[in-house]
C-alpha cells in the first residue's frame, strides 16, 4: 500500500485550485453561455462573426508575412556575420517586443496613424520583428557550413545555395516563428483597440466591445469560443506541420558566424542600420512629442474624470507586486509538481498549466467578470486585478523554473534522503537553493507582464484603481491634444519602468550564463 | 592536370599553408598524407575555391583558377563529415550537382552514379535512415555524379570504424579507377594513403616535406621524421 505524502498533496493543491478557480471554471462558464447563444442561432452573431472573424484572420496572416519580410535582412546579417555590437543589436531589436501594447499603440498614434489598417499592420510588424530574428537566427548560426559549401562545390551559386539548402533547413524555425507571430496578431487586442478606431476590430476587440460597452455577454461568449477554436486550430496545424517536416540533422555546437567582407559588408551594415532606424522611429517620435508641452507636470494634477494620472503608477506597482508574489508562489509549486512526479501526472499538469498561455488575456478577463460571482461575488474585490495578471504570468514562471529543477540530478536528492533528509528538507536543502535564481527571473517576468498587462485588466480594473495601461487608454479615448499629450507622457513613464525591470532580469540571467 | 604553385594560405593572422607545390595529372590518384593540423584540409578547400589564397596560384590545364568562383570550377569535393543534405533524399543529394548544371531530367544519371557505389535503388531513401558506410558511398556518388574534372576526398573513411574502413579502402580505390578521374585524397592514415593512391605527398606544419611513390620516399627520406612517419 502506498503512503499518502501530504507534503505533495499540499504543494499540488495550491496550483490546482488557483488554475481551476481562476481559469478552468471561468472558461467553463464562457463555454456554456456561448454555446447556448450559438444554439439559439442568433443572427447578430452570424453577421458579426463573419465580418470580425474574417478581418482577424486576414490581418493576422498579412501581419505574419510582412513581419517575415521585414525581419529577413536583419536575420541574415546577425546569423551570418560577427561584428562589434552584435549583442547590442540583438538587445535593441528586442526592445519593441517587451514594450506594453498600449505604449506601442500610443507611439503609432503619435506618428499620426490612427484609424487605419496600415497602422495596425505596422505596429504588429514593429512588435514581432524580434520574434523572427531571434528564433530563426538561433537555428541559422548552427547550420553546418559544410552543407552550404558542399552545394557550392556541386555547382550552386550564392542565391541557389540559399534557395535549395539554407532556406529548406531553416523551415522549422520559420514555421515556429510564423506560428508565434500569427498567434500574437490573431489575438491582438491593445494595438487594434487603439489604432483600429471604429472600422477595424479583431475578435478580441469585439469581445471587449460586446461585453464591456454593450453588455451583450452571451454574444461576447460565443465570440470567445470562436477565438478559442481559431487559436487551437493554429496550434494544431503547427504541431502537425512539425511532425511532418521533422528532419534530424546534426547541428554544429558553436556558431558559424564570420567577419563580413567586400559587398556583403555593405549589405550587412545596411540591414542592421536600416532595421534599427525604422524600429527607432515610433519610439523617438513618442518621446520627443511627449515633451511638446507641460504634459509631465499635468500628470500630477487632479483631473475631474480620470483623477490624478500619476496615481496609476502606485496602483500598477502594488498590483504588479502582488501578482508577482502570487504567480511565483503558484508557478514554483507547479514546477515542483511537474518535475517531481514522472509520467502521466506530470505531463497532464504541465499541459494544464500552459493552457492560460494559449488563451488570450481578453478571454481570461472576460471569464472573470462572467464567472467570479460564485461562491462569493469577487468581481468588486481589489484582488481581482492581481489575480488576473498572475494567471497570465504563471506559465512564464513555470517555464523559467522547470529546466533548472529538471537539471538537478536525482542522485543528489537521493543522497540527501539517504543521509536522513525528509522530503521537505530535501526540497529546502537541494531544490530551493538551486531554483531560487530561476524563480527570481520568473518573478521578474511576472512583474513586467503585470505592469504592461492590458487585455485582462481592461475587464476587471475599477475606475478608482486604474493601472498605468488603463490610465493611458482612458486618456487616449478622450478628445483633445492635452489628453493625448498626457497619454504620451504616461506611455514614456511606463516604457521606462518596463525597460528598467527587463534590464535587471537580463543582468541576473547574464550572471547565470557566466557560470557555465 | 592540376598544378598548385607556391600556394600560401593565411587564416586570420596565422599562415596555414606555405609555398605548397603539387601536381596531379591524367587519371592519377595522389594522396596528401600528414598528421592532423598539418593543413591538408585547408589545401583542398583552397583548390575548391572555398578559401582565398594569400599567394601563389592554382591552375587547371594551365589556366589559373584565381577569380573563378567555387561553383564554376567543376571540381568535386567529398567532405570529411560528408555534408549530406538532411532535407533531401539520397536521390536528391546525388542529383544535386546534375541539377545545378541543368542535366539529368529523368534520373538515369543518378541511378548510374548509385550503381557505381553499389547502392542501386537507394534513390528514395532518407539520409537519416542510412548506416555510416552507406552515407560514405552516397557522398562519393554525389561527388562523382556530375563528372567533375578533379575529385577531392577529405578523409574519406575517417568517420567509419576499422572493419568497415578496410573494406571501403579497396572499394573507393576501385571506384575512382573505374571512373578514370584525376583524384586528390587527403588522409592522416599511412596505410589508407598507400592503399588508395599512386603517389604520396607528405605534409607537416603547412609545408610539403616530400613527394613521390612510397618506395622512392622510403629509399631516400629527406629527414628522420619522414622515415618514422612512414614506418
Amino acid at each position: 500500500m502506498r503512503r499518502i505524502r501530504w507534503g505533495w498533496v499540499a504543494v499540488s493543491v495550491v496550483p490546482v485550485v488557483f488554475i481551476g478557480y481562476f481559469f478552468a471554471y471561468p472558461l467553463f462558464r464562457i463555454l456554456t453561455l456561448g454555446l447556448s447563444e450559438m444554439g439559439a442561432g442568433s443572427t447578430g452573431l452570424q453577421a458579426r462573426l463573419f465580418k470580425v472573424g474574417w478581418f482577424t484572420l486576414w490581418q493576422a496572416v498579412l501581419s505574419t508575412v510582412l513581419t517575415l519580410l521585414v525581419a529577413a535582412p536583419l536575420t541574415w546579417a546577425v546569423s551570418s556575420f560577427d561584428f562589434k555590437g552584435r549583442r547590442l543589436v540583438m538587445a535593441l531589436v528586442t526592445v519593441p517586443f517587451v514594450l506594453p501594447t498600449v505604449v506601442v499603440g500610443t507611439a503609432f498614434v503619435a506618428l499620426g496613424w490612427r484609424d487605419s489598417i496600415g497602422a495596425i499592420l505596422a505596429a504588429h510588424v514593429f512588435f514581432n520583428v524580434a520574434v523572427v530574428v531571434r528564433t530563426v537566427s538561433t537555428l541559422w548560426t548552427r547550420i553546418d557550413p559544410g552543407l552550404e559549401e558542399a552545394a557550392r562545390v556541386l555547382g550552386a551559386s550564392g542565391w541557389t545555395v540559399f534557395r535549395h539548402v539554407t532556406l529548406p533547413l531553416l523551415r522549422p524555425a520559420i514555421a515556429a516563428a510564423s506560428s508565434i507571430v500569427f498567434l500574437f496578431t490573431f489575438t491582438s487586442f491593445g494595438v487594434v483597440l487603439i489604432l483600429g478606431g471604429f472600422h477595424y476590430a479583431t475578435l478580441e476587440v469585439e469581445i471587449y466591445r460586446q461585453a464591456v460597452t454593450l453588455f451583450d455577454l452571451p454574444l461576447a461568449a460565443s465570440l470567445a469560443i470562436v477565438q478559442l477554436l481559431g487559436v487551437t486550430g493554429a496550434l494544431y496545424w503547427y504541431a502537425r506541420y512539425q511532425e511532418k517536416t521533422a528532419v534530424a540533422w546534426t547541428l554544429e555546437r558553436g556558431s558559424n558566424r564570420r567577419r563580413a567582407r567586400g559587398r556583403a559588408r555593405y549589405g550587412m551594415v545596411a540591414a542592421v542600420v536600416g532595421t534599427l532606424a525604422a524600429l527607432a522611429v515610433p519610439l523617438s517620435v513618442l518621446v520627443s512629442r511627449s515633451f511638446d508641452s507641460d504634459f509631465y507636470t499635468r500628470l500630477f494634477m487632479a483631473d475631474p474624470v480620470v483623477g490624478v494620472p500619476v496615481s496609476s503608477v502606485w496602483n500598477s506597482l502594488t498590483f504588479a507586486f502582488v501578482a508577482m508574489l502570487l504567480a511565483t508562489l503558484v508557478g514554483v509549486m507547479a514546477a515542483t509538481v511537474i518535475t517531481g512526479r514522472s509520467g502521466q501526472i506530470s505531463r497532464w499538469f504541465d499541459l494544464t498549466l500552459m493552457l492560460p498561455l494559449g488563451t488570450s488575456a481578453v478571454t481570461i478577463g472576460f471569464g472573470f467578470i462572467v464567472a467570479l460571482d460564485w461562491p462569493f461575488d469577487l468581481r468588486a474585490s481589489a484582488w481581482l486585478v492581481p489575480s488576473a495578471q498572475a494567471l497570465v504570468a504563471v506559465p512564464f514562471v513555470v517555464r523559467a523554473t522547470v529546466p533548472t529543477l529538471r537539471s538537478i540530478p536525482s542522485e543528489e536528492r537521493e543522497a540527501a534522503a539517504v543521509l536522513g533528509a525528509s522530503p521537505f528538507r530535501v526540497w529546502r536543502e537541494i531544490d530551493l537553493p538551486m531554483v531560487s535564481r530561476a524563480a527570481m527571473v520568473g518573478a521578474g517576468f511576472a512583474f513586467v507582464i503585470s505592469l504592461g498587462e492590458f487585455g485582462a485588466t481592461s475587464f476587471v480594473a475599477r475606475p478608482n484603481t486604474a493601472t498605468i495601461p488603463i490610465m493611458i487608454f482612458r486618456l487616449l479615448s478622450r478628445p483633445g491634444a492635452v489628453s493625448f499629450g498626457m497619454a504620451m507622457a504616461m506611455s514614456v513613464v511606463l516604457a521606462l519602468m518596463t525597460a528598467g525591470v527587463v534590464l535587471a532580469i537580463d543582468r541576473a540571467r547574464f550572471g547565470e550564463l557566466g557560470t557555465f | 592536370m592540376l598544378q598548385v604553385e607556391s600556394l600560401d594560405v593565411v587564416i586570420g593572422e596565422k599562415p596555414i599553408l606555405r609555398h605548397i607545390d603539387l601536381e596531379v595529372s591524367g587519371s592519377e590518384i595522389v594522396a596528401v598524407l600528414g598528421p592532423s593540423g598539418s593543413g591538408k584540409t585547408t589545401l583542398l578547400r583552397a583548390v575548391a575555391g572555398l578559401i582565398e589564397p594569400a599567394g601563389g596560384d592554382i591552375l587547371w590545364e594551365g589556366k589559373s583558377m584565381a577569380g573563378v568562383p567555387t561553383h564554376r570550377r567543376q571540381f568535386g569535393l567529398m567532405f570529411q563529415g560528408y555534408a549530406l543534405f538532411p532535407h533531401m533524399t539520397v536521390g536528391g543529394n546525388v542529383g544535386f550537382g546534375l541539377r545545378m548544371s541543368g542535366r539529368d531530367a529523368d534520373g538515369d544519371l543518378v541511378a548510374e552514379a548509385l550503381a557505381w557505389v553499389g547502392l542501386e535503388g537507394f534513390q528514395g531513401r532518407q539520409i537519416d535512415s542510412l548506416s555510416g558506410g552507406e552515407r560514405q558511398r552516397v557522398a562519393l556518388a554525389r561527388t562523382l555524379a556530375p563528372r567533375p574534372r578533379l575529385v577531392m576526398l577529405d578523409e574519406p573513411l575517417g568517420a567509419l570504424d576499422r572493419s568497415l574502413r578496410q573494406r571501403l579502402v579497396t572499394d573507393t580505390r576501385r571506384i575512382l579507377e573505374e571512373r578514370e578521374v584525376t583524384a586528390l585524397v587527403v588522409t592522416h592514415d599511412r596505410d589508407e594513403a598507400v592503399a588508395m593512391s599512386d603517389r604520396l605527398t607528405l605534409m607537416r606544419d603547412g609545408e610539403v616535406v616530400q613527394s613521390g611513390r612510397l618506395e622512392e620516399i622510403l629509399a631516400s627520406p629527406v629527414d628522420a621524421w619522414v622515415s618514422e612517419f612512414l614506418a
